[in-house]
């Protein structure tokens, strides 16, 4: 359980970490926490030639909260957000979910953009991103771009980043203080990857659901948005029924994989239980 | 690569490989050998150090990432006598081969440190990022749970 060889930089700026992954042609790979990323290379399912750690790089580990939303600094770790009391009204949603994020050591290093870059399709941070309609702000040697969540996550631990990009930001759009919103997770032990979750919210407008949001991890190859789900609650009111209903849609809108820790139908069944729930908890 | 960084109140240095945990510069390096390493891939806790104050794995961390850094590991939180949290421990049977205890010393030591006052359930979420394959997890939180007032009396250590 060693690390393969690899080479180390710790590079001052961002355009001087962009040259130095440009430089190996896919073969260097970000390192900020390591949470993930080490265990990775611990099992050597991962083995750049380069590490390239960006803990010298300035103003990316900022929380700024403004009337356009919430912009998360790449090198946010969990911790800050556990201890950032305004994001339990400016993001509520956010602030539940990283609750959910692994354990006291791993938070204390973890962070925002090591998780949506690495894209585990179980992770909390990218299903935030991918239901919120979170936008990603990319640097590269081209320059910088900016990606919306839908077309960051392209696979199981896959995203739009070229070899030579780094992640900077992950802007999550403002919330409005009267939104409704859940996240649900279930995992046999605390902190454990989640088998399934979801994640939740929607505005209210004359008492009918409007803009509702549906996403879940841990049922697909990326964190996905239930589109079908949301179109159920869209323009209606809250029922014990219209619960049901969109219960059922969710079992049937999603395929997840098999694998050691539950078959697919089951964690089928886990969304359909989790969305009843969420459902029902946001409109408590 | 040449690093240097703050262990136990020591400035030491040492040449490494990019590739070497903190865990593993620790133990081989300077013969610190209480940082235990069971899984090395971030689930059982025995690595935790504190790294500028805070509980890490150090596993999961290069050693080349603490350059510059202050290091504690469970070595550096006693002297010749036993903290109080240490006799806590002691006092109720919260160990019995002892691998697990160096991580849970220094994850709780952290904790209280930040938190002197944290209660049963937090000391229970946070100690849950630990295991211990003997003593049980109850006299480990009873012990926790009796040495916070050593801490709010100090401050800290």
């Amino acid at each position: 359980m060693k690390p393969p060889i690899f080479e180390y930089a710790s590079p001052s700026t961002v355009a001087e970490a962009v040259s130095l992954l440009a430089s190996r042609n896919g073969n260097a790979k970000v390192i900020s926490g390591g949470q993930s990323l080490m265990p990775m290379l611990a099992f050597r399912l991962a083995a750049p030639e380069l590490l390239v750690d960006i803990k010298h790089l300035k103003d990316l580990g900022a929380i700024r909260i403004g009337e356009d939303g919430v912009r998360l600094g790449a090198k946010v770790r969990w911790c800050d957000i556990e201890r950032d009391a305004r994001l339990t009204v400016s993001h509520p949603l956010l602030a539940e979910a990283i609750k959910h994020v692994a354990h006291y050591q791993i938070r204390n290093r973890g962070t925002v953009g090591g998780s949506v870059a690495h894209a585990d399709p179980s992770a909390e941070m990218p299903g935030i991103a991918m239901t919120c309609d979170a936008r990603m702000t990319i640097v590269g040697s081209a320059g910088t771009r900016v990606e919306a969540a839908a077309d960051f996550f392209t696979g199981p631990l896959q995203t739009s980043l070229e070899p030579d990009e780094i992640l900077t930001e992950v802007h999550l759009p403002a919330w409005p203080v009267s939104r409704r919103w859940a996240f649900l997770e279930f995992a046999r032990r605390k902190g454990d990857f989640a088998m399934a979750g979801v994640a939740l919210y929607y505005d209210l407008d004359g008492g009918r659901i409007v803009n509702a949001h549906v996403g879940a991890i841990g049922v697909a190859d990326r964190p996905i948005r239930l589109t079908e789900v949301e179109a159920v609650l869209n323009g209606n009111k809250m029922s014990d029924k219209l619960i049901a209903t969109a219960s059922a849609k969710a079992r049937q809108s999603v395929d997840p994989p098999t694998d050691i820790h539950a078959p697919g139908a089951y964690r089928a069944a886990l969304i359909a239980t989790l969305l009843g729930r969420g459902l029902k908890k946001s409109a408590a | 690569m040449q690093i240097e960084f703050n262990l136990n109140g020591q400035t030491v240095s040492a040449e490494v490989e990019p590739r070497t945990t903190l865990a593993d510069c620790i133990r081989n390096n300077f013969g610190q050998t209480g940082t235990h390493l069971a899984c090395e891939h971030g689930v059982c806790g025995a690595c935790t150090v504190l790294v500028n104050g805070e509980a890490v794995r150090s596993c999961l961390l290069l050693a080349v990432q603490v350059q510059g850094d202050k290091v504690v590991t469970v070595e550096g939180l006693s002297g010749d006598e036993l903290t109080p949290l240490q006799a806590a421990f002691r006092k109720h049977h919260a160990l019995q081969c002892g691998f697990c205890t160096p991580g849970f010393i220094t994850t709780a030591h952290a904790l209280l440190s930040h938190e002197p006052d944290a209660n049963e359930e937090r000391i229970r979420d946070v100690l849950s990022g630990n295991l211990c394959r003997c003593s049980g997890y109850i006299p480990i939180v009873e012990a926790v749970l009796e040495a916070r007032s050593s801490y709010r009396d100090s401050g800290s250590k």
